[in-house]
């Protein structure tokens, strides 16, 4: 009990009082109310088993699993180049930031290291998948609060994003553009001028949607104190990215770890906020899309020339041994764990990936909160099926 | 009032054969419009997008394909709801029915109205709570747990705002010193503010609190954004309209726009000057002195105020999240009853002092 905050010890004396209402005094029923695995809060498949008291949910548990794909199984009978076009589709909404660790792991053990360019065109790719994935949730934000307007702004920006990943990359969602190596091509012509536009009007955007949405009083008496995760609770159920920054922890793995790319060259703050309520989560990822444009814009600035490819050879046999890498992607931490054992394809791959972990609180959390702040919560806490089911 | 326009001349059943049409006129037309320019074109623009293109001139003609989409529609039954299938196909149409009795008593000009209650808005109120019970029902009789929780928020947020919108009223009622809602009408008209009557005195000026209220009250009615969380798409799916299809699901929809449109005739009536002008412009004194073409030019102007009030309610359904159902009661409770009750008081004593 003394990890619990005051509202989560309230919650804990209201379901208990509600089990002894069901059970002993009045015999109301509780109600066990399914939400998913088709419902329009669950961002896919979903699936919640929760039981009411009234509406007030009195137990709660995810259920996860009804859209799982094997990517896992799948990759140890592909090659190594082959698999960026499997883990792309994780998370679907900032799949460029899905490849990197696997190529990075990959790098690792073949002691490759991409040129310095192509780090610069990885780390803003990365940045755009980011700014793409979480532009797009906070327009979502308002649907899951009521409010229909905000997303078609996000649709909007969100285009221009994408326009930039498909003129770099070819795809649009699935851009399949890292190599072992490097990357596959070198940026087509202009797509810095468009860039430093284009992140000109993200930062509108975000401007925007912070008087549209969390200027509003009615947003914030929705999300302020609704789903508080205190520090250490956050930490001890694995919590990464922004919901674990929401909660005062400051830690960012774009900043924490040296690896190969290019972070480690640009000034950019790591937005935390104190409060660990579902306000404080949607307000870390809104300035953190400004970071992002503006990580990108000094990138753009300091592009080196030179090569995007490393000497690599024509079939690729990675040689025998394990590497873990992981990055700090729009959700949270991803990470690949790779197991070699010298052939062209990965003998084991595990994937971490940040969602699955983050919904881990799911029942922990919701336990005394009301049906529409199941809504909020989940909301904020930001998952993407594909990242939980993989 | 001299020449007469559907009353005692013609035989009876020609006269209900106006008053059927004259009723179907008054709910179903604002509806249309409210529908087409609001929900289609407004929030389109508002959305940065441009709505439907195709179906006629702007899309004008999109309201007629989405009727004929919806009628074409299999009208279905759940499997636990059939036991009661009767009561679940009902809802819908209790829903409608309390809007066209709400009609009934509105005046749109002063001889154009259907029935000249003497207490007019206290049925008007009376009858707008028909449509919980039909909003009840449904909730209840389609077996599912989605929509039995949007039918029992509806059934607690539509009872608790009724009260601020009585409450609001009052304060009206007690100005003009009537219920009826002609006489209501025609009191702003013929009123004068300080002695001077240019603009007659419409009580949007002297309840300015009783009309914030009652446009606070009918958003929450209508379950219009932030106060729909008994629809609540996005966490109830739909309450308890889930699980209604074709045509049903349509009366529902007509439902929810007519009653606005209807809403924001009562609300203009009481607080806007209804269909009138000012009558000092024209010379008239009473409702007996005022010109027959105000038959024709009444509805029209009682159309262009609910349309303005409309949009209001559109405008902030479009752009605001949605409250939960525990802030709602406690800002009816706390704040909107208290609030109408002191506006009350103010009232009666100002009418007194006066």
């Amino acid at each position: 009990m003394t990890m619990l905050g005051d509202r989560q010890q309230l919650a804990y004396i209201a379901s208990q009082a509600a089990d002894a209402r069901v059970n002993v005094e009045l015999e109301t029923e509780g109600m066990t109310l399914n939400i998913g695995p088709q419902h329009p809060a669950t961002h896919g498949t979903l699936r919640i088993i929760a039981r009411l008291d009234g509406e007030q949910v009195v137990w709660a548990e995810p259920s996860a699993g009804y859209m799982h794909r094997g990517y896992e199984k799948l990759t140890e009978v592909r090659t190594f180049p082959q698999v960026t076009a499997l883990v792309n589709r994780i998370d679907w909404l900032g799949s460029f930031a899905n490849e990197v660790p696997f190529i990075l792991a990959a790098e690792k053990l073949m002691g490759v290291e991409a040129p310095s360019r192509a780090q610069h065109i990885r780390t803003i790719l990365f940045e755009l998948s980011r700014i793409a994935n979480v532009s797009l949730f906070l327009g979502d934000l308002g649907v899951q609060l009521g409010a229909i307007t905000p997303v078609f702004f996000a649709f909007r920006d969100r285009e221009y994003v994408l326009n930039l990943i498909e003129g770099a990359t070819g795809g649009r969602f699935h851009p399949n553009f890292d190599r072992i190596g490097g990357l596959k091509d070198d940026l087509p012509a202009g797509f810095i001028d468009e860039t430093r536009i284009v992140m000109k009007k993200l930062r509108t955007f975000c401007d925007q949607i912070e008087d549209l949405l969390f200027g509003n009083e009615i947003f914030q008496s929705r999300t302020r104190g609704i789903g508080v995760i205190p520090k250490d609770v956050a930490l001890s159920y694995g919590l990464s990215g922004a919901n674990l920054r929401a909660s005062g922890v400051d830690w960012d793995l774009r900043r924490d770890q040296d690896i190969p790319m290019a972070w480690n060259k640009t000034d950019f703050k790591v937005i935390t906020h104190p409060d660990g309520d579902s306000f404080a989560r949607c307000w870390v990822r809104l300035q953190e899309v400004r970071e992002s444009t503006k990580i990108v814009d000094q990138l753009l600035d300091t592009i080196p020339a030179g090569p995007v490819m490393a000497k690599v050879p024509k079939i690729i046999k990675v040689p025998e041994g394990e590497a873990w890498v992981s990055t700090e992607n729009p959700l949270g931490e991803m990470g690949y764990y790779v197991v070699s054992q010298g052939d062209q394809g990965p003998f084991r791959v595990k994937i971490r990936s940040a969602s699955f972990n983050n919904i881990s609180i799911v029942p922990w959390l919701l336990k005394g909160v009301y049906v529409p702040d199941i809504i909020t919560i989940l909301a904020s806490l930001y998952f993407i099926l594909g990242d939980i089911d993989r | 009032m001299n020449a007469v326009l559907f009353a005692s001349d013609l035989p009876y059943w020609l006269q209900s054969i106006f008053r059927v049409l004259g009723g179907l006129v008054a709910v179903l037309l604002p509806a249309g419009t409210v529908v087409y320019l609001f929900l289609f074109k407004m929030l389109s623009f508002m959305q940065s997008r441009l709505g439907p293109m195709e179906a006629g001139p702007y899309g004008s003609m999109q309201l007629f394909a989405e009727v004929g989409k919806w009628l074409q529609k299999e009208d279905i039954v759940p499997a636990n709801a059939q036991p009661e299938a009767r009561i679940f196909k009902m809802a819908p149409l209790i829903v409608l029915a309390s809007t066209f009795l709400l009609v009934v008593v509105v005046p749109f000009g002063p001889d154009a109205l259907f029935t000249d209650f003497e207490t007019g808005i206290f049925y008007a109120l009376a009858v707008s709570s028909i449509s919980v019970l039909g909003i009840l029902i449904a909730g209840w009789a389609s077996a599912n747990k989605y929509s039995l929780l949007g039918g029992l928020r509806a059934a607690g947020q539509l009872v608790a705002y009724e009260l601020p919108m009585v409450l609001a009223v009052i304060g009206v009622v007690i100005q003009a010193g009537t219920m009826n809602l002609q006489q209501i009408v025609v009191a702003q008209n013929t009123g004068s503010m300080f002695g001077w009557d240019g603009i007659g005195n419409p009580y949007v000026l002297t309840q300015f609190v009783a009309f914030i209220i009652f446009m606070i009250s009918v958003q929450a009615e209508l379950s219009q954004t932030p106060f729909d969380m008994p629809i609540a798409e996005s966490e109830l799916v739909s309450g308890y309209m889930t699980e209604y299809s074709g045509f049903r699901f349509l009366i529902f929809f007509i439902g929810e726009f007519a009653t606005a449109g209807v809403f924001a005739m009562i609300a203009s009536i009481l607080f806007l000057g209804g269909w009138g002008v000012p009558f000092a412009w024209f010379g008239w004194t009473t409702i007996d002195s005022v010109d027959n073409w105000m038959n024709f030019a009444g509805p029209l102007i009682l159309f262009a105020k609910m349309m303005a009030l409309v949009f209001f309610i559109m405008w902030i359904r479009f752009s605001s999240p949605r409250l939960r159902e525990d802030q709602l009661q406690r800002f009816a409770w706390k704040v909107l009853i208290p609030i109408s009750l002191v506006n009350i008081m103010l009232t009666a004593v100002l009418k007194v002092a006066f």
